[in-house]
C-alpha cells in the first residue's frame, strides 16, 4: 500500500509525480486548510488531499468533482482569490496551487456540504429541455419579478467581484515564422524540427509544464522516460535563440491573416502579480505558418449517476497518478470502449489502486485489455456496461454493473475511471468558419478546410498514437520551416510506438438508471436531449439553443459530441447528418480585463494637454473634457461659489478690457503647394485662390451630400501657402476628408497638406484692449496699427525677443481680437507673457464656457449646430456657395429640399420675460399651440445668460426662421417641464454690425 | 485581418479605417441633367458576393488612402494599390 504517507495528503502516492515535494504549499478550500505541493494544480492538491465534492451543478445543485485534468473541466469551477481579485468560474484544473491560495466553492448556500438549493433537484421534472420557454410564457409581468430573480438566485455559476480589479492586464504583439499551438508531443515536436531549421518559432502551451500527455503516462520517447524527453525538449528550444516559449499560454482565437489571439496568465499562479507585470498579457500573435498540436479531450461514456464526484475521464486519472501521484480514489472501476481501459488498469494497479473491475464495452475484448485486468486482479465484463454510479454527496460508492446477459452486480467502488474515446480538439481550425468533417472510423470531428497556413499534427488531427504524433509534429514543423525558405535541416524524428486505439463507439447506456448526463456544466441530460427530440428539434444547433448543451463556460468540451451522438440515435440517423454546433472564439473563457488591457480608467483614451495646461492648473482652473482634450472651462476666482459668477466675470473682463484664451485645440491644416488655392476652392463651398497673401478668411466645408461637414478660417501665408483651422471636434475627420479629396478624387492637383494641430499654441487675445497687449508682446517695429494690420490680416512676426510667431487679426468673441501662434515648445512661456503684457490693461484669462457665452451673443454656429443635419441655408450662409466652381456638396446642397425655405434656419431667441431662464433642447411651437410633434417646428440649440445684456438668449432653428423675426413663440421641455415665452430675433445680439471687430 | 500598405508594409486592421466603395466615380458634370449619376454616385452601393474594390485610409501610419480588394465572403485580400495611381 502506497497510499496514506504524509498524513496530511492521504492519497499521495509516496513517491513519483513531476511535483516538488520539498516546496509544500499552504492552501486554503473553503474551511478546510490543507497542504500540497509546487507542481500541483488546485485540482491535483484536492484528490491527494481526499475532496471529493468541489462544487455544485448549475441547475441541479448536484454534487460534483473533479472529471478532467484540464482547460475542458465542466464541474469542478471555484471562486479563486477574495476580495476585489474574486475571480468566479476558474477550474480548479488549470489553477496552478501556490502558497497562501484561497479558493471557495460556488453556487451552493449556505454550504458546499448542506446545500439547501438542492431541492431543485426535487423540481427537476420542471427545469428540464426548453423550461424557459415553456414555464414562464404569462403573464409577462412575472418573468421580470418573480422567475427570473428566482432562478437566477438558485441557479448560475460564480459570483462576480464587487470592486475594481487592482491587477493591469496587458495587451501585447508579438510575430513568428511559425506557431506551434500546444507543447505536447506533436508541439514539443513541431517546434523543434522548425527551430533546428533555424525559423523563428513562437509555442504557446496552456499548461506550466511543457509535454502534454507525455508527463501523464508511462511511455517512452526513445530510450527515455516519456517526461524526461519533454524535459530536454523544452531545455533545447529554450537554449535556441529564435524560439520563444510561451507557457500558461492559451491560443483562444485565429484571425484573418494568420493573426492569433493567446491569452498568457503571467501572475495567475501567484497571490499578486510581480511588480511590474500584468495578471494577463493579452496577444496577438501573427505566424507565417503554424502548426496545430492542441491534443485532443477525452470524453466520457453516458450512464447513470455519471455526474457524481468520483466519476473521472480515465486519461484524467492517468494523469494523476502519474504527473501529480495523487489517488483519485482507493478502489476503482474502469469502464471504456475503447483501450484506454488497459493502460488506465495498469496504472491503477502499479499506484495501490485496488481494480475491483474493468467493464469493457466491447464484443471482443483485446488481449492487452484482458492482460491488464489480470494482473490487477481485477474482474473483467466483457460487453459490459455500468448502468448506474450509485452513492451521495461524498461522491460514488458503487457502480451498478450490467452483463451482456443482462445480469446486474453490485460493486463498491469511489472512483469509477471512464473513457469514450478522444475528441481532436479542432476548435482553432473552424473559427475562419469552415466546418469540421465527421470521421466514422474515430468516431470523431477531424479538421475540415485548414485556415491559410495552418497544419494539424498529431491527436488533434485524429492521430491519437504518441509515434504519431511525434512523427507528424516534426514532418510538420520541417514542412513550416522549408516553406518559409528554411533548409530542411531538423534531424531525425523521435521515435515511439503507436498504441492500440480498438475504439468501438458506445455512447451512452441506454437502460441507465437514474440521471444521466451529457453536459455537466448545463446540467443536460439524456432525457432532455430526447425531450427536445420530441418537441421537434432535431439538428445540433437547434438542439443546442433549446437544451443548452455546450453553452455553458466550458463550450461542451467534454460533452457535444455524445451529445450529438444522443441525438443521432433518437433520431435514427448517423452522426455526420445531425450536424455539429458552430466553434466560435474564445476558446477558453477570457477576462473582459484582458481585452481592455491597460485602456480603463482614464487611459481608455488618451487625453490630450492644451499647451497652457499647466498655468491653468497653477491657476486653479476648472478643466472639462472635449473631444480629447482636456481644456480650462473657467477660471474661478476667490470667493466665486458659482460657476455662472465666474463665467459673467470672464466675459464681462473680455468686452469691457481685455481677455485671453487657448485656442490651440483647434485643428491647423498646413496647406502647400502650387495647386493649394484651387484645392481649397474645390473642398470649401467658397472661395480662397482669390485671397490676398496676408489675409484670413471664414470658410464653410460640406460633405459631398450637401449638408455642413466643418468650418474655420484659413490664412493664406504664401502665394503656395494655406493655414486653415478646423473645429476642435473635427480635426482629424477634416484632415482624413482632404486626404481623400487629394489622393482619391484629384490626384492630379500638386498640393501638400499636413495637420499641425500640436505644433502650435495659438492664444486668442480679446477685447478692446487687446492691441495694446498684443503691441507689448510683439517685437519692435511691427506695426499692428488698424491701418497696417487690419480686420482679417494675417501674417509672420516675432514675438518675446525673437520668437517666430505668426499673428492673426480674427475674432469669435465678436471684439477687437488677435491670435497668436507660436511653436508649441514656447506655448507655455507665452501665455505667462501674455498674462504680464496685459495686466496693466486687467486682462482676464477665459475658459470654454466664456468663449461659449460670447459666440452665441455673436450668433457663431458651432457644434450644436455643426451637427450634421444642417445646410449652408439652414445656417444662414447659403450666400457663401459659390456658383462659380465645382466643390465638395455643390450638387446635393442644391437639391430642392435643401434649399427649401420652409426647412428650420438658425434664429435667436430671447424670453419674453427678462428673468426666465432657456434651456438647450426645447421644442419651438406656436405661441398657441399644444406641444405635440405635430406643432414642432423646431428646436433650441445653445443657450447662455448674456452679461452684457442681462438675460438669457439662445440661438436654435425655426422654421422659416428668418421671416418671423419679432414673433413670440414658445420653447417647450416636457421633460424639464419648462415652458418659456421667447421673441424670435436675428442669431447676433451685440453689435450686428461689427463695429467693435474693425476698431 | 493584415493589410499590405505600399508604403508601410503589411500592417493590423486597427490601423486602418474603412471607407467603402471604390469603384464609384465623381461625375464631372454639375449639369442637371446628371442627377442619377449624383445619387448614385453618393447613395447607391453594390453589395457583391465576393471581391470588392473599397477604400482604407492608413490613418495610423502613412495617411495613404489605398484600393483593397477584398473578398467580402472570406475576407482574403487580393491586391492593395495606392488610391491615386501607383507609388
Ligand atoms: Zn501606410
Amino acid at each position: 500500500m502506497t497510499i496514506g504517507t504524509p498524513t496530511d495528503q492521504p492519497s499521495r502516492l509516496a513517491f513519483g509525480g513531476l511535483i516538488d515535494r520539498r516546496l509544500p504549499l499552504r492552501f486554503r478550500f473553503d474551511d478546510l486548510e490543507l497542504t500540497g505541493y509546487a507542481g500541483d494544480t488546485l485540482a491535483s492538491a484536492l484528490i491527494a488531499n481526499d475532496v471529493k465534492l468541489v462544487g455544485r451543478s448549475f441547475k441541479y445543485h448536484r454534487p460534483r468533482g473533479i472529471l478532467t485534468a484540464g482547460s475542458e473541466e465542466p464541474n469542478a469551477l471555484v471562486e479563486l482569490r477574495a476580495g476585489p481579485r474574486r475571480e468566479p468560474n476558474t477550474r480548479a484544473t488549470t489553477i496552478e496551487l501556490y502558497d497562501g491560495l484561497a479558493a471557495d466553492s460556488q453556487n451552493r448556500w449556505p454550504s458546499l456540504r448542506h446545500d439547501l438549493l438542492a431541492v431543485n433537484q426535487l423540481a427537476a421534472p420542471f427545469l428540464g429541455a426548453g423550461f424557459y420557454y415553456k414555464t414562464f410564457m404569462w403573464p409577462a409581468a412575472f418573468w421580470e419579478k418573480v422567475y427570473e430573480p428566482a432562478i437566477r438566485r438558485a441557479a448560475g455559476l460564480g459570483r462576480a467581484a464587487t470592486a475594481a480589479d487592482p491587477d493591469p492586464y496587458e495587451k501585447a504583439f508579438a510575430f513568428c515564422d511559425v506557431l506551434v499551438i500546444g507543447g505536447g508531443p506533436a508541439g514539443l515536436a513541431a517546434a523543434l524540427a522548425a527551430g533546428r531549421a533555424g525559423a523563428r518559432v513562437i509555442l504557446c502551451d496552456e499548461d506550466f509544464l511543457a509535454g502534454g500527455r507525455l508527463n501523464a503516462e508511462r511511455r517512452g520517447v526513445g530510450d527515455k522516460p516519456a517526461y524526461a524527453w519533454a524535459a530536454e525538449a523544452v531545455a533545447e528550444l529554450a537554449a535556441m535563440p529564435d524560439v520563444t516559449l510561451m507557457p500558461r499560454t492559451t491560443v483562444y482565437g485565429v484571425y484573418d491573416g494568420g493573426t492569433y489571439a493567446a491569452i498568457e496568465r503571467v501572475g495567475d499562479h501567484l497571490p499578486v502579480p510581480a511588480p511590474h507585470t500584468p495578471r494577463q498579457r493579452n496577444w496577438k500573435i501573427v505566424a507565417k505558418r503554424t502548426v496545430l498540436a492542441a491534443g485532443a479531450i477525452e470524453r466520457p461514456i453516458v450512464f447513470g449517476g455519471n455526474d457524481r464526484p468520483g466519476v473521472m475521464l480515465a486519461g484524467a486519472v492517468r494523469t494523476y497518478l502519474n504527473r501529480f501521484a495523487a489517488a483519485p480514489g482507493r478502489r476503482a472501476v474502469v469502464f471504456a470502449n475503447n483501450d484506454e481501459a488497459a493502460a488506465t488498469t495498469a496504472d491503477l494497479a502499479a499506484a495501490g489502486v485496488v481494480v475491483a473491475a474493468v467493464v469493457d464495452t466491447r464484443r471482443d475484448v483485446p488481449a492487452a485489455t484482458r492482460e491488464a485486468a489480470k494482473a490487477a486482479g481485477a474482474l473483467l465484463v466483457a460487453e459490459g456496461r455500468i448502468v448506474e454510479a450509485k452513492g451521495g454527496r461524498r461522491g460514488v460508492r458503487s457502480a451498478l454493473i450490467r452483463n451482456r446477459d443482462g445480469r446486474d452486480m453490485h460493486l463498491a467502488c469511489d472512483l469509477i475511471a471512464v473513457s469514450g474515446g478522444w475528441s481532436p480538439t479542432i476548435q482553432l481550425t473552424s473559427h475562419l468558419g469552415a466546418k469540421p468533417m465527421w470521421d466514422e472510423a474515430r468516431a470523431a470531428q477531424l479538421p475540415g478546410a485548414l485556415p491559410p497556413g495552418m497544419a494539424v499534427a498529431g491527436a488533434a488531427a485524429g492521430d491519437f498514437g504518441l509515434g504519431s504524433c511525434l512523427a507528424e509534429g516534426h514532418a510538420a514543423g520541417a514542412d513550416a520551416a522549408e516553406a518559409l525558405g528554411h533548409d530542411r535541416s531538423s534531424g531525425a524524428a523521435p521515435v515511439a510506438d503507436d498504441e492500440p486505439a480498438g475504439l468501438a463507439p458506445y455512447w451512452h447506456v441506454k437502460d441507465s438508471a437514474g440521471k444521466a448526463f451529457v453536459d455537466f456544466q448545463n446540467d443536460v441530460s439524456v432525457s432532455d436531449v430526447a425531450l427536445a427530440v420530441r418537441d421537434g428539434f432535431r439538428i445540433a444547433e437547434h438542439l443546442k439553443r433549446y437544451t443548452t448543451l455546450g453553452m455553458a463556460t466550458d463550450q461542451g468540451k467534454t460533452g457535444n459530441t455524445a451529445g450529438m451522438a444522443v441525438l443521432a440515435e433518437a433520431t435514427a440517423r448517423p452522426v455526420a447528418e445531425v450536424g455539429m454546433t458552430t466553434f466560435r472564439p474564445p476558446y477558453v473563457p477570457v477576462a473582459i480585463g484582458a481585452f481592455a488591457g491597460h485602456h480603463r480608467g482614464k487611459a481608455f483614451r488618451p487625453t490630450r494637454l492644451a499647451p497652457s495646461h499647466a498655468w491653468a492648473a497653477e491657476r486653479g482652473a476648472v478643466f472639462v473634457e472635449t473631444g480629447n482634450w482636456l481644456r480650462a472651462q473657467w477660471y474661478p476666482e476667490a470667493g466665486e461659489t458659482d460657476w455662472l459668477e465666474s463665467v459673467t466675470r470672464e466675459v464681462k473682463g473680455t468686452r469691457e478690457r481685455v481677455g485671453v484664451c487657448d485656442v490651440s485645440t483647434l485643428g491647423k491644416i498646413d496647406v502647400q503647394g502650387p495647386d493649394a488655392g484651387t484645392f481649397l476652392d474645390r473642398v470649401y463651398a467658397n472661395t480662397f485662390s482669390t485671397l490676398p497673401v496676408g489675409k484670413a478668411r471664414y470658410g464653410l466645408m460640406l460633405r459631398e451630400d450637401g449638408f455642413v461637414l466643418d468650418d474655420g478660417t484659413t490664412a493664406r501665408l504664401g502665394e503656395e501657402h494655406y493655414f486653415m483651422t478646423t473645429t476642435t471636434a473635427n480635426a482629424v475627420k477634416v484632415m482624413q476628408h482632404l486626404e481623400y479629396c487629394h489622393q482619391v478624387i484629384w490626384p492630379d492637383l500638386d498640393v501638400q497638406m499636413v495637420s499641425v494641430t500640436e505644433q502650435w499654441a495659438q492664444y486668442a487675445i480679446a477685447g478692446p484692449k487687446a492691441r495694446a497687449v498684443v503691441a507689448a508682446l510683439l517685437d519692435p517695429s511691427q506695426d499692428v496699427s488698424n491701418e497696417a494690420f487690419p480686420y482679417l490680416a494675417a501674417g509672420p512676426v516675432t514675438v518675446c525677443g525673437g520668437v517666430a510667431g505668426r499673428l492673426y487679426r480674427l475674432s469669435f468673441s465678436g471684439e477687437l481680437a488677435y491670435e497668436i501662434g507660436v511653436p508649441a515648445r514656447y506655448g507655455d512661456a507665452l501665455i505667462r507673457a501674455i498674462m504680464t503684457a496685459g495686466a496693466p490693461h486687467g486682462i482676464v484669462p477665459y475658459g470654454t464656457e466664456a468663449l461659449g457665452v460670447m459666440r452665441i451673443e455673436k450668433g457663431h454656429p458651432a457644434g450644436n449646430e455643426l451637427n450634421g443635419q444642417t445646410t449652408a441655408h439652414d445656417l444662414g450662409f447659403g450666400k457663401l456657395l459659390s456658383k462659380k466652381k465645382d466643390f465638395i456638396g455643390r450638387f446635393m446642397a442644391a437639391r430642392p429640399a435643401l434649399t427649401d425655405p420652409g426647412r428650420t434656419t438658425l434664429v435667436g431667441v430671447k424670453p419674453v420675460e427678462p428673468g426666465a431662464r432657456l434651456r438647450g433642447g426645447a421644442h419651438f411651437v406656436p405661441r398657441d399651440a399644444t406641444v405635440s410633434s405635430e406643432n414642432d417646428q423646431g428646436y433650441l440649440t445653445s443657450v447662455a445668460f448674456s452679461p452684457e445684456l442681462g438675460h438669457w438668449i439662445g440661438l436654435g432653428f425655426l422654421a422659416n426662421g428668418p421671416e418671423r423675426y419679432g414673433e413670440v413663440i414658445r420653447a417647450a421641455d416636457p421633460l424639464r417641464s419648462a415652458d418659456v415665452m421667447v421673441e424670435v430675433c436675428a442669431p447676433c445680439f451685440i453689435d450686428p454690425e461689427g463695429a467693435r471687430l474693425r476698431v | 485581418m493584415r493589410i499590405r500598405c505600399p508604403y508601410c508594409g503589411e500592417r493590423g486592421l486597427e490601423e486602418f479605417t474603412y471607407r467603402g466603395d471604390a469603384t464609384v466615380t465623381r461625375p464631372e458634370t454639375l449639369d442637371q441633367t446628371a442627377e442619377a449619376a449624383w445619387v448614385d454616385y453618393v447613395y447607391l452601393r453594390d453589395n457583391p458576393a465576393g471581391p470588392h474594390r473599397e477604400h482604407w485610409y492608413h490613418g495610423a501610419g502613412c495617411h495613404a488612402w489605398l484600393v483593397v480588394t477584398r473578398d467580402v465572403r472570406t475576407h482574403e485580400i487580393l491586391g492593395v494599390e495606392l488610391a491615386g495611381g501607383p507609388a
